[in-house]
C-alpha cells in the first residue's frame, strides 16, 4: 500500500518534470489535465456477441487504489461518443453519457442536435440508465433496448513503460529496458462502457469514431 | 427538433410536478429524466492512442483538443510531420517509409485526423500482423505498434531498442464478457 503510493508520487513528479505527457491520452493537455473531464483512453471493438460493437471511455486516470473510492464522475461533464458513418470525419451519430445522483444516463445512438464543439442532450433518445458501480462492489450492468451499459471504477487497461519513454524523449536514455515496467500497473480509472448493435451505428463497412468530454456552461 | 425539445421539457416539468409529494417507487419500469438542459462545451477529445501526446507540440495541445477532426489535418499535419522527423530522423530521408508503405507526409496525414477507424464487418484490432487499424481492442499493444511505425522502418527491423517498450500485456486479465475491463485494484 505504502509502496504503491510512493510509486505513484514518483510518477506524478516525473510527469510534472516532463514536457511530454502521459500516453495514451492520459493527462495530454494543460486545460484538461487533472480535471474531471480528462480522457485517458478510448477503445472500440467487436463485442462477445459479434453483432455488437463496444465503446469504452476512460477518464481520470492514475487513480491509486486508496484514491479510487473517493473518485467520482462529474455531473457537469458529458461524455460523448462520436460516430462518422460516411467518412467525412463529421459525426453522424452520438452516444451521450452523463451522470446524476449515482446513475449514468445514456442517450442515443442518435443524430446530434448540432455537430461540433457544442452539444445539448438529446432527451428524446434516452435509452436507459445504470447505477454507477461503487468501488469494491460487483459490476452493475444494465441491459436495455439491445444495449449494455456500465459506469464505475476499473483497472486501467492501458499498459506502457511510460517512464522510460519520457527518459528517452528527454535525452536521458538511449533505449527501452527489457523487460520494461508498466507505469500504469496497479492503477485505476473511471470507465464508461456501452455495447450497441452494429445495426444502429451504420450496420457494415467502416466507421470513424472518437470520444469527447464536454463541460456544462 | 424544437417541437420535441418543448414537448420533452414539458414532460419533464409535468413529471416532476407529479413526483412532488409522492414516495419514490424505484421499480425501473419508467425512467424519469433529470434536468440535463443547457449547453456543453468541448474540453478534451481522443481518437487514436497517444496521438496528441506524441505528435502535438506542447503549446498546441489544448487547441488540438478543441479542433473538430474534419479540420485537424489542414491545421496540424505539417506540425505532425516536423515532430515525426525530429523524433525519427530517418523519415527526413527522401523515400523513407514505414511498414505501411507511408512516407512522412502520408503517415502524418493519416495520424493528424485523430479518429479511430473501426470495421463493422469482422475482427477489430489496431494491428495484429494482418488487419491494420480495424478498431482498438483492450489487449492490443498499441504503443509498440506505434513505436514500430515511428522507429521500425520499412520492415520493422530498424532501431529495435526504440521500437518496443517491452510491456506487452495488461497487469490484469480482461473479461470475456461485458464490461470486459478488469475489476479495479
Amino acid at each position: 500500500m505504502k509502496k504503491s503510493k510512493i510509486l505513484l508520487g514518483t510518477v506524478v513528479i516525473a510527469i510534472i518534470g516532463l514536457i511530454t505527457v502521459v500516453a495514451a491520452d492520459h493527462i495530454d493537455a494543460p486545460a484538461a489535465k487533472g480535471t474531471t473531464a480528462d480522457i485517458t483512453d478510448f477503445y472500440a471493438f467487436q463485442g462477445e456477441d459479434t453483432s455488437n460493437l463496444v465503446f469504452v471511455a476512460n477518464i481520470q486516470g492514475l487513480l491509486a487504489p486508496t484514491a479510487t473510492a473517493a473518485a467520482s464522475f462529474d455531473e457537469n461533464v458529458l461524455v460523448e461518443f462520436n460516430i462518422d458513418t460516411n467518412n467525412d470525419n463529421v459525426e453522424d451519430l452520438v452516444i451521450q453519457a452523463i451522470p446524476r445522483d449515482g446513475k449514468m444516463y445514456f442517450f442515443g445512438p442518435v443524430a446530434p442536435n448540432s455537430p461540433g464543439l457544442t452539444s445539448s442532450i438529446n432527451f428524446a433518445s434516452l435509452q436507459s440508465d445504470v447505477e454507477i458501480t461503487k468501488y469494491g462492489a460487483e459490476a452493475i450492468v444494465k441491459n436495455a433496448n439491445g444495449m449494455k451499459m456500465f459506469a464505475g471504477p476499473r483497472d486501467d487497461p492501458f499498459f506502457m513503460d511510460f517512464a522510460r519513454y519520457g527518459e528517452i524523449v528527454g535525452g536521458n536514455a538511449a533505449a527501452f529496458n527489457n523487460p520494461g515496467t508498466d507505469t500504469f500497473k496497479g492503477t485505476n480509472v473511471l470507465s464508461i462502457v456501452v455495447e450497441v448493435p452494429k445495426s444502429r451505428i451504420g450496420g457494415s463497412g467502416t466507421i470513424n469514431t472518437w470520444v469527447e468530454t464536454k463541460v456544462k456552461q | 427538433m424544437k417541437f420535441n425539445f418543448i414537448k420533452y421539457t414539458a414532460a419533464i416539468v409535468v413529471t416532476s410536478l407529479i413526483l412532488v409529494g409522492c414516495s419514490k417507487d424505484d421499480n425501473d419500469t419508467q425512467i424519469l429524466v433529470p434536468d440535463f438542459s443547457g449547453t456543453y462545451m468541448q474540453k478534451d477529445q481522443m481518437g487514436r492512442p497517444a496521438v496528441n501526446t506524441v505528435f502535438v507540440s506542447a503549446d498546441k495541445k489544448d487547441e488540438f483538443n478543441v479542433t473538430v477532426p474534419s479540420q485537424q489535418s489542414a491545421k496540424f499535419q505539417s506540425m505532425f510531420e516536423t515532430n515525426l522527423k525530429a523524433l525519427s530522423p530517418a523519415f527526413a530521408n527522401t523515400g523513407d517509409k514505414n511498414a505501411l508503405g507511408q512516407d512522412a507526409a502520408a503517415f502524418t496525414g493519416l495520424l493528424a485526423t485523430d479518429v479511430l477507424n473501426v470495421s463493422l464487418d469482422g475482427k477489430t484490432t489496431f494491428y495484429d500482423g494482418t488487419n491494420v487499424l480495424t478498431g482498438r481492442a483492450l489487449a492490443d499493444d498499441v504503443i509498440t505498434v506505434e513505436l514500430l511505425l515511428i522507429f521500425g522502418g520499412e520492415d520493422f527491423t530498424e532501431n529495435p531498442t526504440l521500437s518496443d517498450d517491452n510491456v506487452s500485456a495488461n497487469d490484469k486479465d480482461f473479461l470475456t464478457s461485458f464490461p470486459y475491463l478488469a475489476a479495479p485494484w
